[in-house]
């Protein structure tokens, strides 16, 4: 044995020791495309997520989905209408610029302009001003509690490479010519983008001059979407992607009894919900003609007490849904727990509807998608042989998104009698379930309120309490308004609860994530074994 | 036989003009971009400025003249999901979707035609009654079926091929190509086997029923007589002769073969033209289902035009009754 060769193990022994864990390829697949990389076009999960690899905005939400520093490294309110946020030094967008007050002011503006699906992100009373290079006032015409978790999904963008790359307006939806911002990203995040082609692959390569320490330990993430369930699920079993969203319920079992991947479930924060049109004073799709059984409460009290939430989630949704009493999720409201379903009771339902004048029940059209949440058309078939038990008999109209929708929002005048429907507050909080879903439409006259109340549910006692939710400060005295708010809703049987539904990510053995319930893949935590 | 070009010429613009009518009558019925545009808590003010300047809110006739015009240039606009214009699009998914549906059309005329002869030759054997058995599954078993039994025999049970996608491309030009690499190549077995079986069994069957037809001809009898090699007679004269029928089948097929690869295509997350179009569908992409549309039925009536112009070529006697019509 000699020197030489102690030398070369030592040698060789100290490389093995240093060397990091190798940096990683992740493969992910997801059922919906990645279509515009330009951040203020699309506010949809899946594109938010995606985008919020390149990009980052003032505050982010941490795996908790509670709202931490980003780019602004702290603030502090000034008054109840004035906020003061200090910008984090040092950190350089993806082609080397810095990110000052310029790009802040220059983002707030540009999220605002038309074109912009992110209008509701940062209202439009906010006035931006630049303190110095590092500092931003925010100046508010009324004081508001949720300003900083209505900013989470707005990223900053570079002001000199948008005014560069003639980008200074958002791609609108109906853009005429392509756009540079739409092709191209310029973020200040832990991924950069090095190939785009839309609706077939991208691939994401790790920013090394990220400001933060990476939590994850991979190289490169190539993004597929694949549209058809079974090809997803077969691809990740093969061991050909090693994440992918949404694994069919039906499949679970099969991706976990495979051995090289498994499924993660955990609730999301979407709420399905069952809607009746109280606004009409016939209802558009019924034999009862002059009059509108769901004015009377009792008939809607009916409807609540015949649906049996936990049927649906041992049949229908396979274990994966949390029963909700409330239309927000346990993890966007504190006082959730205080709330019960009222129970489920078929028997007094039919009682229930005889004593309002329908001892043989009725007929009516329940509209339904069949491609937008989890099962929704198996729920509403359910839901259909469910009511069947106290004679109202249900005619299904289950359609694809595209027209499901274009027949029931505003802009196809809530053509609806009966519907299932689901939300997730934009601004993770209540005042947007109140202001939007619960509050009386056109009140006042053009505002947005109520616009996605399709049932027309509407009560003025909600919309004073949702008034002063927006305005109170105080976070203890802030719930205590809701929760009352919650109350009346109930008692008033204005809409009918259904469940959260349940994320289910296939995950490969090798990968280590975290889920989060909002369904934002967010892939900068993921960690890679070895190939 | 100018007159004659001409005459169908025409026609063919007849049908294009028809196609168009027919489907902007159905993207009525497609449901409202706008839905697919933005997100659901989108204000209606937002939704209708949007409408607006998509021009969805002008009458029925001025989008149509609108679309028409544009059509006849072939400005197809800009894609309502991706924001880049169609043409662009169409461009960069045409490449995989005509190299899959030749690799298909090859695949199922060289295994077809073999197949076909043989079960032809020798019909009474054990193998030529397993092809037509095969050829039954091939005709009988939907495309989305087969495609699924494939990926899970092949990618997830053996780990043999792809499951999904195109593998690595090499780009020549505008042209992107999988048959350059290892990958593209894997990649290009499945779908093409899937997109072809149909095919397939077709031409297995033509050839079959035609080489039988053929060889109780008197000429094959007297190559007999004559005292010619079973070999000569068999693929020399036989086949040659029963193939006429089978190459006109095979390329009017082809056209089908590009527009049905929307289900190979979906199965296979194969990146072609017929993938973009059933997302289209699902996102009321109007610009790309118009442009889509147009395209499938140009390629259909120019195969057409094709055939039709070569048979006057190849048979004389067509030419006669076209010079003095009856």
């Amino acid at each position: 044995m000699s020197v030489r060769h102690h030398l070369l193990a030592a040698i060789s022994l100290a490389i093995v020791a240093t060397t990091p864990v190798s940096a990683q390829t992740l493969r992910y697949a997801n059922q919906g495309e990645l279509k515009s990389l330009d951040p203020y076009t699309l506010k949809e999960t899946t594109t938010i997520a995606h985008h919020g690899h390149v990009y980052e905005g003032l505050v982010a939400r941490d795996k908790e989905l509670k709202i931490v520093p980003a780019l602004a490294e702290s603030w502090e309110t000034l008054s109840p209408t004035k906020w003061r946020f200090h910008l984090r030094k040092g950190v350089k967008f993806h082609n080397g610029d810095p990110f000052t007050a310029d790009d802040v002011l220059f983002s707030a503006e540009r999220v605002r302009a038309k074109g912009s699906n992110f209008l509701s992100n940062v209202p439009a009373d906010a006035k931006f001003s630049k303190v110095d290079d590092y500092t931003v006032d925010v100046t508010l015409d009324s004081p508001n509690p949720i300003l900083t978790s209505q900013w989470d999904g707005w990223y900053i963008m570079d002001k000199k490479w948008c005014e560069e790359n003639n980008s200074i307006a958002p791609t609108p939806a109906a853009a005429t010519t392509p756009s540079f911002a739409s092709l191209h990203e310029n973020g200040t995040g832990p991924f950069m983008i090095e190939s785009h082609q839309p609706g077939v692959k991208t691939v994401f390569k790790a920013n090394p001059n990220w400001w933060r320490k990476p939590e994850h330990n991979l190289k490169e993430i190539i993004f597929t979407p694949i549209g058809s369930d079974a090809t997803r699920v077969a691809a990740l079993l093969s061991g050909e992607v090693d994440v992918i969203e949404p694994v069919p319920i039906q499949d679970i079992q099969r991706v976990n009894s495979s051995g090289n991947a498994s499924v993660m479930t955990g609730p999301e924060i979407r709420t399905i919900f069952l809607g009746m049109d109280m606004a009409r004073d016939e209802l558009l799709y019924s034999n009862i003609k002059g009059k509108n059984p769901f004015k009377d409460i009792r008939v809607r009290e009916a409807f609540y007490k015949t649906i049996d939430v936990e049927l649906i989630k041992n049949r229908v949704m396979r274990g994966l849904s949390t029963p909700s009493a409330l239309m927000i999720a346990p993890q966007l409201y504190p006082l959730f727990k205080d709330f019960r379903r009222p129970k489920l009771d078929p028997d007094g339902a039919k009682k229930l509807l005889a004593d309002a004048g329908y001892p043989d029940g009725f007929e009516l059209t329940m509209d339904c998608p069949n491609d937008r949440y989890v099962n929704d058309a198996a729920i509403c078939q359910a839901v259909v042989g469910m009511l069947a038990r106290i004679g109202v008999k249900v005619n299904l109209l289950a359609q694809p998104k595209a027209q499901y929708f274009a027949k029931v929002l505003k802009p196809g005048g809530y053509q609806t009698s009966f519907f299932l429907l689901g939300w997730t507050p934009a601004s993770s909080d209540s005042h947007n379930v109140l202001h939007d879903i619960l509050g009386c439409r056109d009140d006042p006259k053009d505002s947005t309120r109520g616009e996605a109340s399709l049932g027309g549910y509407c009560n003025k006692e909600v919309d004073a309490l949702t008034d002063k939710v927006l305005v109170e400060t105080d976070t203890a005295k802030r719930d205590q308004l809701i929760k009352q708010a919650y109350e009346i809703v109930i008692k008033d049987y204005g809409y009918i609860p259904l469940h959260q539904q349940g994320l289910a990510w296939g995950v490969s053995k090798k990968v280590k994530l975290t889920q989060r319930a909002d369904n934002q893949v967010l892939l900068y935590w993921a960690t890679k074994q070895e190939d | 036989m100018l007159a004659f070009t001409l005459r169908r010429a025409l026609q063919a613009i007849g049908v294009m003009i028809a196609v168009g009518i027919i489907s902007f009558s159905m993207f009525r019925f497609a449901g409202d971009p706008v839905n697919q545009i933005v997100s659901i808590d989108t204000s209606a003010a937002e939704r209708a400025s949007i409408r607006q300047s998509l021009g969805l809110d002008d009458p029925v006739l001025v989008q149509f003249g609108r679309y028409l015009v544009n059509a006849a240039q072939f400005k197809f606009g800009v894609s309502y999901q991706f924001r880049q214009p169609v043409s662009t699009l169409l461009m960069e998914r045409m490449p995989a979707t005509l190299e899959l549906a030749i690799c298909a059309t090859v695949l199922a005329m060289v295994f077809g035609i073999l197949m076909g002869v043989y079960s032809a030759l020798r019909r009474d054997t054990l193998l030529a009654k397993l092809f037509q058995a095969v050829s039954l599954i091939g005709i009988s078993l939907p495309t989305f079926l087969i495609g699924i039994l494939l990926i899970y025999l092949f990618a997830v049970t053996l780990g043999w091929l792809p499951s999904f996608g195109r593998g690595e491309v090499v780009r020549l030009g505008w042209w992107t190509t999988g048959l350059l690499t290892v990958s593209g190549l894997k990649a290009l077995i499945m779908p093409s086997i899937t997109l072809g079986l149909f095919q397939m069994t077709l031409i297995m069957r033509l050839v079959r029923a035609e080489m039988l037809e053929v060889l109780r001809t008197d000429y094959i009898r007297f190559a007999r007589a004559r005292g010619l090699t079973t070999r000569a007679i068999h693929f020399g004269h036989a086949l040659k002769n029963t193939l006429v029928p089978v190459i006109t089948v095979a390329g009017l097929q082809f056209g089908s073969v590009i527009a049905f690869a929307i289900i190979t295509e979906t199965v296979f997350q194969w990146p072609g033209m017929g993938l973009m179009f059933v997302q289209a569908v699902q996102n009321v992409d109007i610009p790309i289902m118009a442009a889509y549309l147009l395209m499938v039925s140009l390629i259909f009536v120019t195969i057409n035009l094709v055939v039709d112009i070569l048979y006057t070529i190849v048979d004389p006697r067509l030419r006669a009754t076209i010079s003095r019509p009856a």
